[in-house]
């Protein structure tokens, strides 16, 4: 937010200074962005409405993950897990108490506000890799409750759930559905980037840091470890259960362990501790299995690959990911951040010390 | 006494398993995760040299031995050697990315169906009876002696070869370890053949203990608690953590819910977090290091 991002604009105040949209040439690209993808539904396209809900989903979730790991450096590699948790809260309540969609919402949330405290705990005391391993081990806990519940009550393959009803209406159409994801992805995000001016932001950015030197600083360093785990998890069981009911289905094999690693791809290609990188990630991510698709339909390929059409995604996604840490380390926001300094820069040609 | 049987076998799983994660980590601090991906592509791999070799099994299991050597070396020469020196998250995901990279390519070349190598190499998987009521598999009973094999040849690498003490001293410290002219790239890439190598083993020896399916993948993963209840830098530690992690597993399956197989050995490993992060044999400063 300091660094600048046109000439000709000066900041008179601290205020002018945090917020959120700097200059006017971002204020009208923030309405005009607004104005389309609150347009979008207009067009007659159901499939086009179901990627951008299951974008506007991802966005939730990689927000969530955001915070904790790329701008606490937290690792959690529980993201499915928590996800899981929303959405089997929602589940069961609808199924044994026929629980509303208000009721439901509110659950999932403090269902995933305790997990991530539970989550949270074992990063007082593990770093780095042995507190991915606890959150990795918290995720097939999860798991194998959902599938215990799940058996238990005879659903072998998976709990079904009525669509909510807002008002006396159901929530069925993908129209509906895209309007309050929409509400959902951007208070989400709208949180995310206002934690991060404020001091909690600026605390967990120090832990990330070094804890040491946090906790030198006079920042709580337990406390803000736990609070960034909680807010991701509460965030992630949220998109959990709306993830349930827009799907009308729970299933534990839909919470896999490659839903997770997706969910950090999110935030590696996306690039580390930006919410930009996280909307990004969460587009590119989600549509990535589409453009695959897509791609074999265009181009000429063998003829075993079209039956197997989730192997060539999982070798291209590996692929993708592996060239992302090897040459882009700062991911998409890395290259969107030097095309700005290109044209920022020309016609000069200058590296922004990092 | 078939439930001691039981315990012995998937003990040696975990810990023939445990010994590729414990080889790379000692060595060079980065956890493997894509190593059930390397066993599965060692199991392919006799799969695929056994018609090759038709009529001859034992060329075919050499053959495919080989091969895992080989590929460990490579997956070091050609991608973890760029990650020396990052972040270890960036180079742990990068094991992730590899894995399911290799996955899908795995399903692509050789189909998403069940295989048995075995039947491939033409030998049966016959019981041989231990004790009056027990029963042990033949290939169940190899699995027990090569994993003991393959501890003790360790064991006398690690501690008696020019360059089984070469790689202890660069786990120790690598950069006196450079300075006194060991080459780390080598030392790195013979960890990752050797860990790779072993994988393939006991990939080989599941598959054709029951079949070669996506299953492995899950195996491999949850034989990592095990390395890590022993202490993810200690050999020894992870012979302990597979018996402890096998005896839990097959107790909690045959006395209380037979759905708890792939959470167990997580449970085993928060207690040890819990209680004592490093491990059983592990060293204690490995946690702030990371």
């Amino acid at each position: 937010m300091s660094v600048p991002h046109a000439s000709g604009y000066f900041r008179r105040s601290y205020t002018r200074d945090m917020a959120l949209l700097d200059t006017r040439a971002q204020r009208w690209a923030g309405a005009v962005f607004l104005v389309l993808t609150l347009a979008l539904p207009i067009l007659d396209a159901p499939f086009l409405l179901d990627l951008a809900n299951q974008v506007l989903l991802a966005i939730i979730g990689s927000v969530a993950l955001m915070l904790v790991n790329g701008v606490a450096g937290q690792i959690s590699l529980g993201h499915a897990g928590l996800l899981a948790a929303g959405a089997f809260t929602t589940g069961i309540l609808v199924r044994e108490t026929s629980a509303p969609f208000w009721v439901t919402l509110p659950a999932a949330a403090l269902v995933g506000a305790l997990i991530g405290l539970i989550f949270g705990l074992p990063s007082l005391r593990l770093r780095g890799l042995y507190l991915a391993v606890s959150t990795l081990a918290l995720h097939f806990v999860v798991i194998y409750l959902g599938n215990e519940y799940e058996a238990r009550r005879g659903y072998s393959t998976g709990v079904v759930i009525d669509p909510p009803s807002l008002g006396g209406v159901e929530l069925t159409a993908p129209r509906a559905w895209y309007y309050v994801l929409f509400v959902f992805a951007l208070a989400s995000l709208l949180l995310g980037l206002n934690l991060l001016r404020a001091k909690t932001g600026r605390a967990w950015r120090a832990i990330q840091g070094r804890e040491a030197v946090a906790e030198a600083l006079g920042i709580n360093v337990p406390a803000y470890k736990v609070l960034a785990f909680t807010v991701s998890s509460t965030m992630t069981a949220v998109a959990g259960a709306l993830f349930s009911y827009y799907r009308g289905f729970v299933s534990a094999e839909a919470f896999s362990l490659f839903l997770t690693i997706q969910y950090v791809a999110m935030v590696i290609i996306g690039g580390m501790g930006s919410m930009l990188g996280a909307v990004l990630g969460a587009v590119f991510v989600t549509l990535f299995p589409y453009a695959i698709e897509w791609l074999m339909g265009v181009l000429p390929t063998p003829e075993t690959w079209a039956t197997s059409v989730f192997a060539v995604n999982y070798a291209a996604f590996g692929l993708v990911m592996i060239l992302f840490l090897l040459y882009e380390p700062q991911g998409l926001v890395g290259i969107w951040r030097r095309v700005q300094d290109y044209f920022l820069l020309w016609p000069f040609q200058q590296r922004r010390a990092r | 006494m078939q439930l001691v049987v039981n315990v012995m076998v998937l003990a040696s799983i975990y810990a023939l398993i445990c010994c590729g994660y414990v080889l790379i980590y000692r060595v060079s601090r980065v956890v493997s995760l894509a190593h059930g991906e390397l066993m599965m592509l060692g199991a392919y791999g006799l799969y695929a040299t056994a018609s090759l070799f038709a009529g001859h099994p034992l060329g075919a299991i050499a053959a495919s031995a080989l091969l895992s050597i080989v590929l460990g070396g490579l997956v070091y020469v050609l991608l973890m050697r760029h990650m020396t020196g990052e972040m270890v998250l960036a180079a742990v995901l990068t094991t992730i990315s590899l894995g399911i990279l290799l996955r899908g390519v795995m399903v692509l070349v050789w189909g998403a169906k069940e295989q048995h190598p075995l039947h491939v190499l033409g030998w049966q998987n016959v019981a041989i009876p231990v004790g009056p009521t027990a029963k042990v598999s033949a290939v169940g009973l190899t699995l027990v002696l090569v994993t003991a094999a393959v501890y003790l040849g360790l064991w006398a690498f690690l501690r008696h070869t020019r360059w089984g003490i070469r790689m202890r001293a660069v786990g120790q410290n690598p950069l006196l370890a450079a300075q006194r002219g060991i080459g780390l790239h080598g030392i790195y890439a013979l960890a990752w053949s050797l860990a790779t190598f072993t994988g393939g083993l006991v990939g080989m020896l599941i598959a054709s203990d029951s079949a070669l399916d996506q299953g492995m993948v899950v195996i491999g993963l949850k034989a990592f608690p095990a390395a890590l209840v022993g202490g993810l830098d200690s050999l020894l530690g992870a012979v302990i953590g597979a018996l402890i992690v096998a005896t839990a597993e097959v107790l909690l399956i045959h006395y209380v819910n037979p759905l708890l197989s792939d959470v167990v050995p997580f449970l085993v490993l928060l207690a040890t977090l819990i209680v004592r992060p490093w491990g059983l044999r592990g060293t204690r400063e490995e946690l702030d290091r990371v």
